[in-house]
């Protein structure tokens, strides 16, 4: 089944979008709802909560380009150096545009 | 957690606008972003008023542009669903991984500070929750700096979008990436917490080259969440 992308049809598509968004915002906790949380499910969630963060940086340091890489590795360095956020990301970025400009 | 501090389940006005200073800084970046997606779904040909309607509804960086690419005179209402659904999924994690908290708070608040969960105010709730700091300020207020700006910078695109249309020159397309990364080494490091994130990269990477396209969150995390579950025995509760 298609969807027209004129009129009607975008306002769908718009409403479809922010249904599946507001599903899986809502869904996560709904479903846990029917969990008892002991102890092993709380291992789980401690160890995925930091797994999303891995499994979303991953390919982007393997399939990225070089400035990509460069960009999480000065990140890494400055946030282990100093513990500060902000000039990590900062120092990540500007790395990335350097690295890209030339 | 039976112990419970309350202070830790707080929610009032002084900690959602604590939330959305502190994520100010990288929400304007987000701008940079939004205004992107409003430029190249103007030039997909979307009507001004359906970008910005979809900026604030969806609130869903990487499906938006997903949707942009599958964008012609028809799409196919199966395949857009499950695009949508496999890049939205990650929020299924990030609701999940703050239920020992959200399960705290009355139903109504549960899923009003869920309304605007993004991938940088749930890292920065996540990592108050671990620290033993109050995280729903940062929800639903970082929440809503991401959402402003998001939906400010795709009408910035939309109207003024030319001056913007390559961010990746400036660095700028690195700044969520970033972002988690500062996120991911700020907080716990151990033995045990290393060989979780091992298998997560590892698994994340073969799900990447080998499985449906946007599989990787999920399975890198379940994959780590297992391991985390099953290995190492001492007790290491917050």
């Amino acid at each position: 089944m298609n969807i027209e992308t004129t009129g009607t049809g975008t306002l769908a598509i718009v409403l479809i979008m922010a249904l599946v968004a507001l599903a899986t915002r809502w869904g996560g906790v709904y479903l846990m709802s029917f969990v008892p949380i002991n102890y092993r499910v709380k291992r789980f969630i401690q160890a995925m909560s930091g797994s999303v963060l891995v499994a979303l940086l991953a390919p982007m340091a393997v399939a990225g380009d070089n400035a990509a890489r460069v960009a999480l590795l000065t990140t890494a360095v400055i946030m282990l150096l100093l513990k500060k956020p902000l000039p990590a990301i900062a120092g990540g970025m500007v790395a990335a545009a350097v690295m890209r400009y030339f | 957690m039976t112990t419970a501090n309350t202070g830790l389940y707080q929610l009032d006005g002084s900690l959602i606008w604590s939330g959305f200073r502190q994520l100010a800084p990288i929400s304007v970046f987000v701008t940079v972003f939004g205004a992107a997606f409003g430029l190249a779904a103007k030039q997909k040909g979307l009507s001004d008023t359906s970008i910005i309607a979809m900026s604030a509804l969806a609130f869903s960086g990487y499906a938006q542009f997903a949707l942009l690419e599958q964008w012609g005179a028809q799409i196919p209402l199966f395949a857009m669903l499950m695009t949508a659904l496999a890049i939205n999924a990650r929020h299924l994690l990030m609701g999940a991984t703050l239920y020992p908290w959200l399960c705290r708070l009355t139903p109504a608040k549960r899923y009003g500070v869920m309304l605007l969960a993004s991938d940088a105010n749930w890292a920065m709730s996540m990592r108050a929750f671990s620290g033993g700091r109050p995280g729903f300020g940062l929800l639903l207020g970082g929440g809503l700096a991401l959402w402003f700006f998001w939906v400010s910078g795709t009408w910035l695109g939309v109207y003024f979008g030319n001056a913007i249309s390559h961010p990746e020159r400036l660095g700028l397309d690195m700044v969520m990436g970033c972002f988690l990364l500062a996120m991911a080494v700020g907080g716990e490091k151990s033995p045990r917490m290393l060989i979780i994130w091992l298998v997560a990269a590892l698994s994340s990477l073969l799900a990447y080259w080998y499985l449906p396209d946007n599989s990787h969150v999920l399975v890198g995390a379940l994959a780590g969440g297992m391991i985390g579950t099953v290995w190492g025995t001492h007790d290491h509760e917050h």
